[in-house]
C-alpha cells in the first residue's frame, strides 16, 4: 500500500544534515522531504544554508555528515546520475556572454548528451516560451539581467530535468520580469511535472509560487509547511510576518568574503 | 567527442570573434619582428652569425604560440569570475573531457594566431629553406601550442583570483619566452643562463622550428621533439589532474 508519503512520492530526501567550514556550521542537522512534482520553497535570511544546501542537492559540495537522496539516488556517490536529472540555475549567472542565446543552449544540450534533433526542437519551443527566439542568435553580453535570467532557466530545461533548482532566480529583477518568470515557471511545473526547488528572500513569491515552504535560519530548518499553515502556526496574518516571527528581526551580516571581492571587481570590469 | 568537440569549437568562435584582439595580440611579436630583427641585425651580421631576422623569425613565432596558448588557459579566471566554468562542472560529463576541448581549443588558437605571425615574418623577408619545412615547423609549433595550453589550465585550475593572472605574466611568460634562446643563440652562454635555458621547454620548441625552416638546429630536432613530447604529456596530466580538483 502506497499512500501519500511513501518514498515514491518523494523525489529528495535530506536527513540530518551538516555541513562545516573550518568553525563555522553553514548547515546544522537539517531534515527535509521534496515531492515529486511540487513547488518547494527554502525561505531565509542570508547566511542562513540556503546555497550551501542547494550545493550539496547539486553535488557541487560533498556534505560533512547526514544523507542526501535525490529520485533515489546519492548526490555523493552518484554524481553524473544525479546530474544528469536536475536543472540548475545558481545564484551567480553561468552563461557565456560571448556566445549568442542559442549557442549557450546548444552548448548545454551536448553537454547534457540531448540528441541534435531534441536540442534543436525543445530549445526552440523553450526559447519561444520565454521570448528569448527572436534574439536567439545575439551574444548574451547584449541582453539585460531579465533576459539571462529567462535564458538560464530555459537552458536549465533543455535536457527535461526532474528537478529544476533556482537559487534566488529573481534577484535584481524588475516586477514585470520576475512575474512572467514565474508565470512560466508555474506552467512548467504543471505541464511537465518537473519539480522546482526554489530559495528566495521575497515572500511575495514564496507565497504565489510556492506549495511547501521551509524556513531555514543559522543552518536549521525552523519551520515547515504551506504559507497557509505557517500563518496559522505563528498566528501571524502574512507571511512576511510569520517569517519574522520565525526568524527574528536582526540584521544578518554575511562576512565580505574574497568570492564578494571578486564579484564587486567583476561588475566593475564588465562596466 | 561530443562534449571535447564542443568545447573545442568554443574556444575558436570566441577567437574568430574577437577581432581587436587577434590584432592587438600581434602588436607584441610584431614590434620584436620589426624593432630588434632590423634593429640588431648589423651587429649580428658582424658577429658573423649572417641574418639576424632569418634567425629570430622563428623565435618570434615560439613567442606568439606561448603568449596566446598561456593567455587562453588562463581564460579560465574569466569563465570561473563570469560562471560558465560552473556550467560545464555540473554537468554529467567527465572533467577529463572538458579539460581536454579547453585546452585543444586554447592550442588551436595559438596555432592560428602562430600561423598570422608566420605571414608577417615573410612579409618582413624571413625566407623558410623549403615550402616543405613550412608544414613540418607547424608541427613542431602544434606541440609548442600543447605544452603551453596544457600549463596554462594548470595554472588557471590552481589560481583562483583574476589579480594572479599578472602574476603569471611576470613569473612565467615573461621568463619562459626570454630564456627560450629565441632573441639569442645559444652558443657560448654563460653555464647559469646555459642551464636555465635547457631547463625551458620553449626552447626546444624554437630550435625545433628553427631545425626545420633554416636546418640548423642545436640540439637536433629529434631531441627537440622528442623532449616536447614528453613534456606535453606531462603538463596535459598536471592540468588534468588540477582541472579535477577544482571546487565550484
Amino acid at each position: 500500500m502506497r499512500g501519500l508519503l511513501s518514498d515514491d512520492n518523494r523525489i529528495i530526501r535530506v536527513q540530518h544534515l551538516l555541513r562545516t567550514f573550518g568553525t563555522v556550521t553553514a548547515v546544522n542537522d537539517v531534515t527535509f522531504d521534496v515531492r515529486r512534482g511540487e513547488t518547494f520553497a527554502f525561505l531565509g535570511p542570508n547566511g542562513a544554508g540556503k546555497t550551501t544546501t542547494i550545493k550539496m542537492l547539486t553535488t557541487v559540495l560533498r556534505p560533512t555528515s547526514g544523507t542526501l537522496e535525490l529520485d533515489g539516488l546519492d548526490p555523493v556517490t552518484q554524481s553524473t546520475e544525479v546530474r544528469k536529472r536536475l536543472g540548475v540555475v545558481f545564484q551567480d549567472p553561468s552563461l557565456d556572454s560571448e556566445l549568442t542565446a542559442w549557442e549557450n543552449v546548444d552548448l548545454h544540450g551536448v553537454l547534457y548528451h540531448v540528441p541534435r534533433r531534441v536540442r534543436r526542437e525543445r530549445g526552440e519551443a523553450l526559447l519561444r516560451l520565454f521570448e528569448l527566439w527572436d534574439r536567439r542568435n545575439d551574444l548574451v553580453k547584449t541582453f539585460s539581467g531579465g533576459m539571462r535570467r529567462r535564458l538560464e532557466i530555459a537552458r536549465g530545461l533543455l535536457h527535461t530535468p526532474k528537478v529544476l533548482f533556482l537559487d534566488e532566480p529573481t534577484l535584481g529583477l524588475d516586477p514585470q520580469s520576475r512575474n512572467q518568470m514565474w508565470t512560466i515557471v508555474k506552467n512548467l511545473n504543471v505541464t511537465e511535472g518537473v519539480t522546482v526547488f526554489l530559495t528566495t528572500h521575497y515572500m511575495d513569491e514564496a507565497d504565489r509560487v510556492a506549495d511547501r515552504i521551509a524556513v531555514i535560519d543559522h543552518g536549521r530548518i525552523v519551520a515547515t509547511g504551506s504559507s497557509a499553515e505557517l500563518k496559522q502556526q505563528t498566528g501571524a496574518d502574512s507571511l512576511e510576518a510569520a517569517f519574522l516571527k520565525l526568524t527574528g528581526t536582526t540584521i544578518r551580516d554575511e562576512a565580505f568574503s574574497a568570492t564578494d571581492q571578486m564579484r564587486q571587481f567583476a561588475r566593475f570590469v564588465r562596466r | 567527442m561530443g562534449v571535447v568537440y564542443i568545447l573545442w569549437l568554443r574556444e575558436l568562435k570566441k577567437y574568430l570573434r574577437s577581432r581587436v584582439q587577434i590584432v592587438a595580440s600581434l602588436g607584441a611579436p610584431l614590434m620584436y619582428l620589426g624593432v630588434l630583427g632590423f634593429g640588431l641585425g648589423p651587429v649580428f651580421r658582424r658577429a658573423g652569425e649572417g641574418s639576424y631576422l632569418q634567425f629570430m623569425a622563428p623565435g618570434v613565432i615560439g613567442m606568439t604560440v606561448l603568449f596566446t596558448a598561456m593567455f587562453s588557459g588562463i581564460a579560465m579566471l574569466w569563465d570561473r569570475q563570469f560562471g560558465f566554468l560552473k556550467e560545464t562542472l555540473v554537468a554529467p560529463v567527465p572533467r577529463l573531457q572538458i579539460m581536454i576541448g579547453r585546452t585543444l581549443g586554447g592550442a588551436t588558437v595559438a596555432v592560428l594566431q602562430g600561423l598570422l605571425i608566420f605571414a608577417a615574418t615573410l612579409v618582413a623577408g624571413f625566407r623558410p629553406v623549403s615550402l616543405l619545412a613550412i608544414p613540418a615547423a607547424f608541427l613542431v609549433i602544434a606541440l609548442i601550442a600543447i605544452v603551453f595550453a596544457a600549463l596554462a589550465t594548470a595554472i588557471g585550475s590552481t589560481l583562483k583570483e583574476m589579480q594572479g593572472f599578472q602574476m603569471v605574466m611576470n613569473f612565467f611568460v615573461m621568463p619562459l619566452w626570454f630564456l627560450s634562446g629565441a632573441l639569442y643563440p645559444l652558443q657560448g652562454l654563460p653555464p647559469a643562463l646555459a642551464v636555465l635555458t635547457r631547463v625551458d621547454p620553449l626552447t626546444y620548441g624554437v630550435d625545433g622550428v628553427r631545425g626545420i625552416m633554416l636546418g640548423a638546429s642545436h640540439f637536433g630536432i629529434a631531441v627537440d621533439v622528442g623532449v616536447l613530447l614528453a613534456v606535453g604529456v606531462l603538463f596535459v596530466a598536471a592540468g588534468a589532474w588540477r582541472f579535477s580538483k577544482i571546487e565550484v
